[in-house]
């Protein structure tokens, strides 16, 4: 009779304590994905690994000097207890030293990181263009201004303004191979929703396919054509031409010029409207 | 409240204020200490100890970090980081000496939560219980241990109230009250001694870890028992006071060798016959060697 | 929620209406639309920099809801920079000045007291009775004003006229003196008239562009994006950029140089030899339009006499002199300046300099050179605006498209006011100068005033007023429009003991309670930008006009309203001496303000109501408060001088026109812009050819000027140089941009921007605070080591516009002994971890 009490009692308590667990692992697993504003201090490892490595224990939350890094509690939509920022609000200052992950007890942030630009915490992207004042023409670049890594991870593409006719548009590029992810230039976006944000590196980061390679990079990195140089032509022309293979195409008037833009910008206009009738 | 209180006793009169509730004062002040030490940095900019119970940096040098909170990592798939395993090893050896769940006594921040729990529950004579097996712990332990396996996250750490508490305080609390304020609850009006006594899978890490310590209760004193039931009626895990203070017919010594005894005094405390003392769990007890013949005769 | 029943039917009936129609009622989309509609736009230029831009404002319920680019605006067609987007929110910082605050202590002035509010009566009182003690007991001397290159037009100028005509006092200066006064001591020497012969569309007609000491990436961004996109769009073009660090603009440059400080003197005068000696001067344009003279050296440093360095300068108090020589002789001086020895001194590399030079002596290039505070704020600012000039005259690369010399403005009107009204020590309206006794003259007959009003003697220039301050020389001092607490240099030695002298009295107008504020004894709340009548004058001499949009919150009131107003507080009688009163009896008992302002010419045109032509009706203030068109009768009796002055070539055009027009550029002729000066055909007062008419025999002066070393160079204690400046968010001091969130949370503090290397050698890492000290005082800032500037090794840079921070505790008040502008690029300081 006690003894299958016993058992009964077992049974009861352990299902009871499984049926539990498994909600509970349930809830995890739902709770575990990152929010996509919410980014890990520099060197986390990959968000799974870096789950099951960090013990929340706030070291690298007490060694950041900046405030960055906060630790989420159950208002927060990121797992509970791990380090996290908002760029938003506080960016990631990009200290040499690396504080936060020198604070890692558990190596859930990599202590193989030393080289702060080397880190990866997210990748800028310019998501909303129409709002980017910059591509109205203006000249904000506050991002660009504020990179720690500027002209790396962030540059400023020139493009001429048809509307106004004589002014630029600069365009922020952001560049995953330099962004550390740090998160100030959405922190100073001055629009009152960031136009530039950062996510994700698997969301804000496409990837190129294998079997197409871009060429001019190719051979840059080459240092010179993938096949043998091409060997030089010869054409048939009229008497005053000449050809050019490589720069300038056709040439009126014999010898390649230095600079085929006459020095008053008039004449090649009329030049090409003349040329047109 | 007690049923045998023994008030009356001539010997409760001899004793002070502070020689009743020693341990008990003694046991708030270190958990209050700790939490202070924690504290000094954010509030004072004193930087004593940093981090929190999961693991801390001492003064710079001496890392300490929770096994029970690393084993679940390393169960998860953590290669462990160094400083994080040293630091869990030297916890893991101070609380094998000294009772594992000393932890419960005299650091857990929950454990003045479920103490209050405990003693409104006396105080407005709340019977309402329901009845809980003790060793429910140790299956939620098991399913913990099984969780941060197959998930590959310490699953536990979403809702562990000792760990939400004490980073809370330190971190930002959030909404970690409404889950303090259900263990509250659950203690003061669900079930007796219902969280630290049957449920916590953390208290029952420390239990097994401290299984073998030798710092022990010991009711070297039995024979002067009155059953006033006083130590019964304090006792967080009353069921290990019954073997060491009844247990001379059946032959058992007076070292309460139970993993589950919080080594927190608080029958020491309330015995007015002073029955128990802290010892050790060997025969011989270096702090009372006067005790010597007389235990050696009882066993 | 009673709706009476008929109600309910009426709209219940225009519903159903509606839905038979096929229209929806959306209420909310409806109620948004009233709103936008209800926006009143109008043009105004941006009160930033001297770029000029124009903005549409928008007015809606008395406040200013929103900006727009004006499309329509030749310089910035629809476009801004950073700041100029942020222009609606500017006037609206939580802590506006509204009311005038006393020291005071029990009901009492005291110079010791708490800032109590007080009424614009018992403002005034004290201030008159403060200002009558000092004209009393010291003469006109002891009463000064420091003022701005971002006043209006008519502030400027009434300004000049209540102070050199009124208290006959020539201690007025602008802010003006600390940013381009070596750009108008230049266009003086050189060409005997000021600002530049070009103008922005010089921009669009350039092969090459060299910029002096100039970061106008960020600190003229919308000029930089025209040449930007010269730059893009004409094959040819080419961008130098010289500066003692990286800045933004190396990012565009195809020659980029970083010199050590103070050698650009050396590099100009490298290029005008490598001119001569390649055979590439325009002889023809040399011989006919200019003259060769050498310029008096060793000029020390604008330095307090006692100071060593004052003392041994040979020629310190005859710095502006200079000796006749011929084209030989000027050949010869430059001759030391070979690749070699300029490569050397300043650390750029010879083929660098070649190919700068090589832009400037090819015929074939046109060639603009810009410059702002790199040139301007040096101790031989004056020079280096000469040499530059030199150059161009000896190529005859001058007044014509795409070639010339073009200093570029910091302030709004720094062109417009501080230098054409004249509100400097030494000057009058329309390049005239009170040491011409034939100027003062001219000016006192449009004035109206006694002849002698006017006081012969240039006073004490910016620099000097502080120094005087303290010294207790000037006892009664107005500071308006400015913040010069954080901008003088040497603060905590002069500036500041000068403020808070017991002897003086100190009154500052401003929207925001500013450093300077803070250090005055009575503040008075001012109207701003659009709260006001205005005109400002860009770097290109346009002229820009803009209607009073909103009122001022509080009791604010314009500088122009509180100049007016305070000369009503003074008799005659109490200024000026018997012997003024004498030759005009006619003003015995009358007070300045009538014989400044109700003087039958400012007081001309009637109050009337203000509209645009599209209907809308604007207030203005100041005409309602005076009972006439205040700004319309100072313009009128202002442009007089322009037009039957005794200098040729700052003709105005119509003061309605300019309300209708983005802006005139002068000599404005016949209702014709001049766009570029001194060339027949472009310039209607030159018959032929080139004439530079400001010099009477029509030509310009080639100056033999050396390289000399700074005032204070790094030293084994101080060992690194200090740079100071801008940033593109905010501007200058930042009281207003730091009070636009979004522009202060995209740059809160000024850091101080340090080589890494540096910064290791001295145990420092980016992010930490470090201790930047001088001889004259230290602040903290946090080290930044990368980012947008890189500086050389041995040189640090940090912007001024942090108020927490105050730079100029540091900076050194060395100035130019000619144009006496400050140097606040030089100085020498060390860096320690804080």
């Amino acid at each position: 009779m006690k003894r299958r009490r016993f058992i009964s009692d077992t049974a009861r308590t352990g299902g009871t304590v499984a049926l539990a667990a498994l909600g509970l692992g349930a809830y995890a697993s739902k709770a575990a994905p990152l929010p996509l504003l919410a980014l890990r201090p520099p060197g986390a490892r990959q968000e799974k690994e870096f789950l099951g490595a960090c013990i929340r224990c706030g070291l690298c939350v007490r060694d950041c000097p900046y405030g960055t890094l906060k630790l989420a509690t159950m208002d927060d939509e990121v797992m509970l207890g791990t380090p996290w920022f908002t760029a938003r609000d506080v960016p990631c200052e990009m200290c040499e030293d690396i504080p936060c992950v020198a604070a890692c007890p558990t190596g859930a942030l990599d202590p193989a990181l030393t080289d702060i630009d080397d880190a990866r915490m997210g990748l800028a992207a310019l998501v909303n263009q129409e709002t980017c004042l910059n591509f109205q023409g203006l000249r904000c670049e506050v991002c660009y201004r504020e990179c720690p890594v500027i002209d790396k991870a962030i540059t400023l593409e020139m493009r001429h303004n048809e509307r106004s006719g004589k002014h630029t548009y600069f365009i922020p590029t952001v560049h995953s191979d330099h962004c550390t992810g740090c998160g100030k230039c959405e922190r100073v976006c001055v629009l009152p929703e960031a136009a530039i944000k950062v996510l994700p590196m698997a969301l804000a980061k496409g990837t190129s396919a294998d079997h197409y390679r871009w060429g001019w990079e190719e051979k840059e990195e080459a240092g010179g054509s993938l096949v043998s140089p091409d060997p030089e032509h010869r054409y048939n022309l009229p008497e005053g031409m000449d050809y050019d293979y490589e720069g300038q195409g056709l040439i009126r008037g014999g010898q390649p010029q230095q600079d085929p833009f006459p020095e008053n910008p008039l004449d090649s206009l009329n030049q090409a409207s003349k040329d047109g009738q | 409240m007690s049923r045998f209180r023994a008030n009356s006793s001539p010997a409760e009169h001899t004793r002070t204020r502070w020689q009743r509730n020693r341990f008990l004062i003694l046991r708030r002040v270190s958990q209050f200490g700790i939490l202070g030490l924690f504290l000094l940095g954010p509030w004072a900019g004193t930087w004593i100890i940093k981090g929190n119970l999961n693991s801390s940096l001492t003064l710079g040098v001496l890392p300490l970090s929770d096994p029970f909170i690393l084993l679940q990592s390393w169960l998860a798939g953590l290669q462990f980081g160094s400083q994080a395993l040293i630091g869990a090893l030297i916890i893991a050896l101070f609380y094998f000496l000294v009772g594992g769940r000393a932890f419960c006594a005299w650091v857990c921040p929950v454990n003045p939560v479920t103490d209050l729990a405990y003693w409104l529950r006396r105080k407005f004579r709340l019977r309402g219980n329901t009845r809980i097996h003790r060793n429910t712990r140790y299956w939620l332990l098991a399913a913990v241990f099984a969780l941060a396996t197959i998930t590959g996250l310490a699953a536990w750490e979403l809702i562990n109230p000792v760990s939400v508490l004490h980073r809370g305080i330190l971190f930002g609390m959030g909404a970690g009250w409404l889950l303090i304020l259900a263990v509250f609850i659950f203690d003061l009006a669900v079930s007796r001694r219902g969280w630290c006594g049957h449920l916590c899978p953390m208290g029952a890490c420390y239990s097994l870890l401290g299984t073998h310590s030798p710092l022990r209760v010991r009711a070297d004193h039995r024979d002067s028992c009155d059953k006033c039931m006083d130590c019964f009626d304090v006792c967080p895990e009353p069921q290990v006071i019954r073997p060491a203070l009844f247990g001379e017919k059946d032959g058992i010594g007076p070292v309460v060798d139970e993993a589950n005894c919080t080594n927190c005094g608080r029958c020491i405390d309330v015995c007015s016959k002073q029955v128990f003392s802290f010892g050790t769990r060997y025969k011989t007890n270096p702090f009372q060697p006067n005790n010597f013949e007389q235990k050696e005769a009882r066993t | 929620m009673s709706i009476s029943r008929r109600e309910f039917i009426k709209k219940n009936a225009a519903t159903a209406a509606a839905t038979a129609a096929g229209i929806s009622l959306p209420a909310l989309n409806l109620a948004l639309a009233a709103t936008e509609d209800d926006i009143r736009w109008d043009k105004a230029p941006c009160r930033f920099c001297g770029t000029g831009c124009s903005v549409l404002v928008g007015t809606q319920d008395g406040r200013i809801v929103a900006t727009q680019g004006d499309p329509d605006a030749p310089v910035n067609r629809g476009l801004n920079c950073i700041k100029g987007y942020f222009l609606s929110k500017i006037m609206y910082g939580k802590d506006r000045l509204t009311t005038p605050l006393l020291r005071m202590t029990d009901g009492k002035y005291d110079k010791e007291g708490e800032f109590t509010p007080v009424t614009w009566d018992q403002a005034f009182d004290i201030m008159a009775e403060k200002w009558k003690a000092a004209l009393n007991d010291k003469g006109p001397p002891s009463v000064g004003m420091f003022g701005s290159g971002q006043w209006t037009v008519w502030e400027g100028y009434a300004a000049s006229k209540l102070y050199k005509g009124g208290f006959r006092s020539n201690n007025l200066e602008p802010n003006a003196r600390h940013c381009m006064a070596s750009a108008v001591a230049g266009f003086i020497r050189t060409f005997g008239a000021d600002e530049p012969m070009g103008c922005y569309d010089d921009l669009e007609h350039a092969d090459a562009f060299v910029l002096w000491g100039s970061n106008r990436a960020e600190m003229h961004p919308i000029l930089w994006s025209r040449l930007t996109d010269r730059r893009l769009t004409h094959e040819k073009c080419q961008v130098a950029v010289l500066s003692t660090f990286e800045h933004r603009c190396f990012d565009l440059a195809d020659n980029g140089m970083v010199f050590k400080p103070q050698t650009d003197l050396a590099i100009l005068n490298y290029i005008a030899r490598y001119i001569i000696k390649t055979g590439r001067v325009n002889e023809e344009f040399v011989r006919n339009h200019t003259k060769f003279v050498l310029g008096n050296d060793d000029i020390g440093y604008g330095l307090r006499p006692e100071d060593p360095r004052e003392q041994n300068a040979a020629n310190a108090d005859k710095a502006g002199g200079s000796t006749p020589i011929d084209f030989e002789q000027y050949a010869k001086f430059v001759e030391k300046y070979d690749a070699d020895y300029v490569s050397e001194l300043s650390g750029v590399p010879k083929d660098k300099l070649e190919a700068l030079a090589e832009l400037y002596a090819d015929p074939d290039i046109k060639v603009v050179s810009y410059w702002t505070m790199g040139f301007n704020q040096h101790t031989r600012g004056t020079w280096a605006n000469n040499l530059v000039y030199n150059i161009h005259l000896l190529t005859g690369k001058i007044s014509e498209p795409g070639n010339g010399p073009f200093s570029l403005t910091g302030q709004p009107s720094a062109c417009g006011t501080a230098r054409e009204v004249g509100t400097f020590a030494h000057r009058l309206p329309a390049d005239l100068v009170v040491m011409n006794e034939g100027h003062r003259a001219f000016t006192e007959k449009v004035w109206k005033l006694p002849e002698g009003t006017l006081n012969g003697k240039a006073q004490y220039h910016a620099v000097l007023q502080n120094r005087m301050l303290k010294d207790g020389k000037i006892n009664a001092y107005w500071v308006m429009c400015n913040n010069n607490m954080q901008a003088a240099a040497n603060l905590n030695n002069e500036t500041y003991p000068g403020y808070r002298n017991p002897d003086n009295f100190i009154v500052v107008s401003d929207p925001y309670p500013t450093v300077t504020a803070q250090a005055a004894d009575l503040i008075l709340p001012t109207a701003m930008w659009t709260e006001k009548e205005g005109a400002y004058g860009n770097a290109e001499r346009r002229t820009q006009f803009w209607r009073q949009q909103v009122d001022a919150p509080g009791e604010a009131r314009s500088d122009l309203w509180q100049l007016v107003q305070f000369s009503r507080r003074f008799k005659v009688e109490e200024v000026w001496p018997e012997e003024l009163l004498a030759k005009k009896p006619e003003y015995r008992g009358k007070t300045l303000y009538d014989v400044l302002f109700a003087n039958g010419q400012v007081d001309k045109f009637p109050l009337e109501e203000i509209s645009d032509d599209r209907g809308n009706v604007y207030n203005n203030q100041e005409s309602k408060d005076f009972g006439y068109y205040l700004q319309k009768g100072l313009y009128e009796e202002y442009r007089t001088f322009g037009l039957e002055g005794p200098k040729k070539g700052h003709e105005l055009g119509e003061f309605d026109d300019y309300h209708k027009s983005r802006g005139m550029r002068w000599p404005v002729i016949d209702g014709k812009e001049t766009l570029w000066r001194y060339r027949a055909g472009y310039d209607p007062l030159v018959k032929e050819g080139v004439e530079f008419y400001g010099k009477p025999d029509g030509k310009a002066l080639i100056f033999a000027l050396p390289y000399e070393p700074a005032a204070e160079s790094p030293d084994e204690e101080f060992d690194m140089w200090l740079s100071t400046g801008r940033v593109l968010e905010h501007w200058h001091s930042g009281s207003m941009t730091q009070r636009v969130p979004e522009l202060y949370r995209a740059m809160p503090d000024a850091m101080l921007y340090m080589h890494p290397e540096d910064a290791k050698k001295r145990g420092l890492r980016r992010g930490m605070v470090a201790k930047i000290e001088s001889r004259r005082g230290e602040v903290t800032a946090q080290i930044e080591t990368r980012g947008r500037n890189r500086v050389p090794e041995g040189l640090v840079y940090m912007p001024w516009f942090d108020a927490r921070r105050l730079i100029n505790k540091l900076t050194l008040d060395a100035t130019c002994p000619i144009s006496k502008e400050t140097d606040f690029k030089k100085c020498a300081v060390k860096v320690t971890r804080a």
